[in-house]
């Protein structure tokens, strides 16, 4: 019955197992590893700067465009839908969690790159090219892209989560608020996002930590160029992307540098998952 | 009145929520209508989205379907059409199967353990965290993980992603299968327990047997969501060409590695086969979750 | 619920599990009629099949029975799957799998033993070959199959021939030359059409043997190349996305207008990508052609251990950046089954698939280095 252990040998092992390949790299490459964009393994060069960044911007791009989407469409089920049309849009919108991320990349950068991504770049660099966000030159595959597409594929996490902890607002808090003469979205900002905002938090965090993990589609869809790029319309890489590309024809040390990127992905998915399920937790329980 | 205002909010609510709307300023109303057509909005951005995708999944997807999609190995040669990815079909079938049997029954004992003996112990909180975080690991670690640990001793082989799979479906088996077990009613197991069976044979006999299709949907979801992994596989079974059906020392292919590799195929022939491959998983997924909905359905704890 | 029966609902939770295991096999194949005769994974999985040796016979007058991985070079990819599958209707007791992974993947695959044979379109390094060595206790081997044509392809709508000379193509992968309508370049293409597009430069994101040929040649004909980036099968590009592998750079070209990447040409052909032609050390324009490439192995010189390069050739006829392309392999193989079927393979190869490898623009070995190569493959035990 003890078979529950499993789970903390597993994550144990995974964890010391990937930590002692990565050894290495962290002693001999130390704080360049986080602070230099040199990334050339065969050649001793570990800085890991432009995956971490690009995996940080890719992550803001999609968080910034996919939180407002995800909150609204939470807040539409839960507090205007006519509850006949409730279930079906519910199911629809979760449908979005069930597709695989190999099928978001293709889909991505064979319709997506073309029909939108390109065009709507090309539109942000010519009106609004003079922020350093979106100077030229434009490219369809940069973190814009990634970005976009991290967007679509939290949105169904970020929902589901804002949607039970709205559910679990009492009835009683938002009569208060109506009987106070509130409107409906005074009601929804003084009743259900003051009293749920531990719990979206927590969801935006938990959405924030697939984004940060994604690989597949960020891996086609960023342009594959280890370097750290101002302009969101610039190619650049991510943790997740590199590990996924390179694995197969890195040598030795590579392979261990490579590892070493898994582990600083994993701390960081780790922390910010533990946050994101306490507050959740906090919420929903 | 737009749809905002006609709408029921919360039962019983819409006289009240009339009175308002009539006496509020201009101003406050008109940020109201705002707020809720943003709503509408997220919603319909992201319905359209999820449109979007199948349609064209399913578009070009279909273009490429056939018989021989569904009953051949790719051809050998990037040129040449025809052919499909029976070979990744049932290298993912295989690591599927193994996965599944080893950590449906897994984590169901987890679970067991977590909902029955555990209680609010200081280990089962621990196990129930850690299976939470778990969910949350990126399965490019989970590949990573098993590659040091074991690919670098053993070769690449169906076993070695089945058992990255197992790693992604094990805290999720857990999770889902502990809701479900500790919504088996107390009088449930007290009359058992009256009638002299003893805890395992209450378990065994009584809250296995009434959470079973609740455990069934969590073990489906599982699948579901193991069958479109890709990022692991790419680390642990290398791809293959031809059907390979050993699950030691030898490359297999998989249905996802094949779409990744048709995502990025400038042959025309390649994205053909791509596009129905995806169809393909996309069906493949679905089909797991409607059968999880199916048996969640069934069950009326 | 109150009153359900027991029983009944364990056999849910049984037929639930069993349910697993079919729809892995059946349902969720959509109908995969050969699924029975294809799919008897369970018996496979119930004979332990423990170490890397099949039961196989040891004789050699018996058919050819072994399974062989390899994994290596995108450059001869297409080459080699075409030649694996025609290989393997003559001799279906082989099942060869080749995974187009990149060369330094394959030099790192081979070295760590994880597949029977490598592949890659730069030769092993000394210092690698004595690791290499040391850890399997045999000696690697170099075994040419073929050459081929590091191509620039573009996509600029409406330009279906780019002339190119050395200092043109340096500036555009250095990124000083930022538009298609740069002066240089209409210099040397008077009458094209070039649009003031910016330019989109495409290289490969993985460690690669086709980056290799391409960088060593730049590196020779370009000061300023050779000082700011340099070769190797990896290097810092200073402009540009990256691709995964030969198919995914001609699959960037193919999704991004304004592009401009450097492939194998049957990648570019196949993807029905326009090449640039080039000027050589005799100063005249070269298309990448399967002559043109053969021509540039003319005048070669090999050196015993057959690791030698054809790039910059001074041939009149021959296009600049043309490399040839190595199987890896021990001489001492563990598994007897596995090292008879890759000789055979390699022979049939060699000797029979030329006709393929023209067909897809390889120009097959000249036959003085035909001959070495053979040697080498006999070497093989």
């Amino acid at each position: 019955m003890l078979a529950g252990l499993l789970v903390l040998l597993f994550l144990a092992g995974m964890v010391f197992s990937t930590t002692r390949t990565a050894l290495p790299i962290f002693r001999e490459a130390g704080l360049s590893f986080f602070t230099s964009t040199d990334w050339q393994p065969t050649a001793g060069h570990y800085g890991a700067l432009a995956f971490i960044y690009g995996t940080v911007v890719t992550s803001a791009i999609a968080l910034v465009v996919g939180v407002p989407l995800s909150l609204g469409v939470a807040l539409f089920l839960t507090e205007i839908s006519p509850r006949r049309i409730r279930g079906p849009l519910t199911y629809l919108v979760d449908l979005l969690a069930m597709v695989p991320s190999v099928v978001y990349g293709l889909w991505g950068i064979l319709f997506l790159l073309p029909h939108f991504l390109q065009p709507v770049a090309v539109f942000l660099n010519r009106y609004l090219g003079f922020i350093p966000f979106f100077r030229g030159p434009v490219s369809g595959l940069s973190y814009f892209g990634a970005g976009i597409v991290l967007a679509v594929m939290i949105i169904p996490i970020v929902s589901s989560l804002s949607r039970e902890v709205f559910s679990a607002v009492p009835v009683e808090d938002r009569h208060a608020a109506y009987a106070l003469g509130a409107t409906r979205w005074e009601m929804i900002r003084g009743a259900v996002l003051s009293r749920g905002r531990a719990g979206v938090v927590g969801a935006v965090m938990l959405g924030m930590g697939r984004a940060f993990g994604e690989t597949i589609a960020v891996a086609l869809l960023i342009g594959s160029r280890p370097e750290v790029s101002v302009s969101f319309l610039q190619p650049g890489y991510s943790m997740a992307a590199v590990i996924a590309n390179t694995f197969q024809e890195a040598n030795g040390s590579g392979i261990a540098a490579l590892v070493a990127i898994g582990v600083v992905l994993f701390v960081i998915t780790i922390i910010v998952n533990m946050v994101a399920r306490a507050l959740v937790w906090r919420f929903v329980r | 009145m737009n749809g905002i205002d006609a709408a029921i909010p919360v039962a019983g609510e819409s006289t009240l929520n009339r009175w308002t709307d009539e006496r509020v300023a201009s101003g406050r109303r008109w940020r109201n209508r705002l707020m809720a057509g943003f709503m509408g909005a997220a919603l319909a951005v992201s319905v359209s989205v999820v449109g979007l995708i199948l349609l064209y999944v399913v578009k070009a997807g279909l273009g490429a379907m056939s018989w021989e999609f569904l009953t051949q190995p790719p051809p050998y040669s990037y040129r040449l059409e025809g052919g499909g990815f029976v070979n990744g079909l049932i290298g993912t079938a295989i690591m599927l199967v193994f996965a599944t049997v080893v950590s449906a029954p897994m984590g169901v004992m987890a679970a067991v353990y977590l909902a029955e003996y555990g209680g609010k112990g200081t280990l089962a909180k621990l196990i129930r965290f850690f299976s939470d975080v778990m969910t949350g690991v990126p399965s490019v670690f989970v590949g990573l993980f098993v590659y040091t640990a074991l690919v670098t001793s053993f070769g690449f082989g169906a076993s070695m992603g089945a058992i990255a799979l197992t790693i992604i479906m094990l805290p999720i088996i857990i999770r889902s299968s502990e809701e479900m077990l500790r919504l088996v009613p107390r009088d449930l197991k007290d009359a058992s327990h009256a009638l002299g069976a003893s805890k395992s044979q209450t378990i065994v006999r009584v809250v296995l047997p009434s959470a079973a299709p609740g455990i069934s949907t969590g073990v489906m979801l599982a699948v579901a969501r193991a069958a479109g992994e890709t990022a692991p596989l790419i680390l642990t079974i290398l791809g293959a060409q031809a059907i390979v059906t050993k699950l030691w020392d030898e490359a297999i292919a998989a249905l996802p590695l094949q779409i990744f590799d048709g995502a990025r195929n400038p042959f025309a022939a390649g994205v053909e086969r791509a596009w129905a491959g995806a169809l393909e998983l996309v069906v493949i997924v679905l089909a797991f979750t409607l059968l999880a909905r199916l048996l969640a359905s069934r069950s009326r704890i | 619920m109150r009153n359900r029966n027991g029983s009944r609902a364990l056999k849910t939770l049984l037929v639930a599990g069993l349910v697993m295991g079919l729809l892995g096999m059946v349902v969720t194949g959509c109908g995969g009629s050969t699924t029975t005769t294809t799919a008897p994974p369970a018996t496979e999985a119930a004979s332990p099949a423990t170490t890397s040796a099949p039961s196989t016979t040891e004789t050699t007058a018996a058919p050819l029975s072994a399974s062989l991985t390899g994994a290596g070079a995108t450059f001869p990819g297409p080459l080699y799957t075409e030649w694996i599958g025609a290989f393997q209707k003559d001799n279906p007791g082989v099942t060869i799998n080749y995974q187009a992974i990149g060369s330094g993947g394959g030099i790192q695959q081979f070295s760590q033993g994880t597949v029977d044979f490598g592949a890659s379109d730069a030769p092993m390094k000394d210092e690698e070959i004595t690791a290499a060595e040391a850890k399997s206790g045999a000696k690697a081997l170099h075994i040419p199959t073929v050459f081929g044509a590091v191509t620039v392809t573009y996509n600029v709508a409406g330009l279906d021939s780019l002339k190119l000379d050395n200092d043109t193509l340096a500036g555009i992968f250095l990124g000083d030359i930022k538009t298609w309508n740069d002066a240089k370049i209409v210099a040397l293409n008077p009458g094209a059409k070039l649009p003031g597009d910016p330019i989109q430069v495409v290289h490969r994101s993985d460690s690669s043997g086709t980056t290799d040929i391409f960088t060593s040649y730049l590196t020779e004909v370009s000061p300023t190349w050779k000082e700011k980036v340099g070769k190797g099968k990896e290097v810092k590009w200073p402009v540009g996305v990256g691709g995964q592998g030969n198919k995914g750079v001609a699959a960037v070209v193919q999704q991004q207008p304004g592009s401009v990447g450097y492939v194998e040409l049957t990648y570019a052909t196949e993807s029905k990508l326009p090449v640039a032609e080039l000027k050589n050390k005799a100063g005249t324009f070269v298309k990448p052609t399967l002559e043109s490439t053969s021509a540039a192995a003319k005048g070669a010189s090999f050196p015993a251990d057959l690791r030698f390069s054809v790039a910059n050739s001074d041939q009149p006829e021959a296009y600049p950046i043309v490399g040839a392309t190595w199987i890896l392999a021990w001489d001492k193989m563990q598994d007897p089954a596995k090292a008879q079927a890759l000789k055979a393979w390699l022979t049939w190869s060699l000797n029979n698939g030329t006709d393929i490898a023209t067909q897809l623009g390889y120009a097959p070995l000249p036959d003085d280095l035909k001959a070495l190569a053979l040697a080498k493959v006999d070497a093989i035990q």
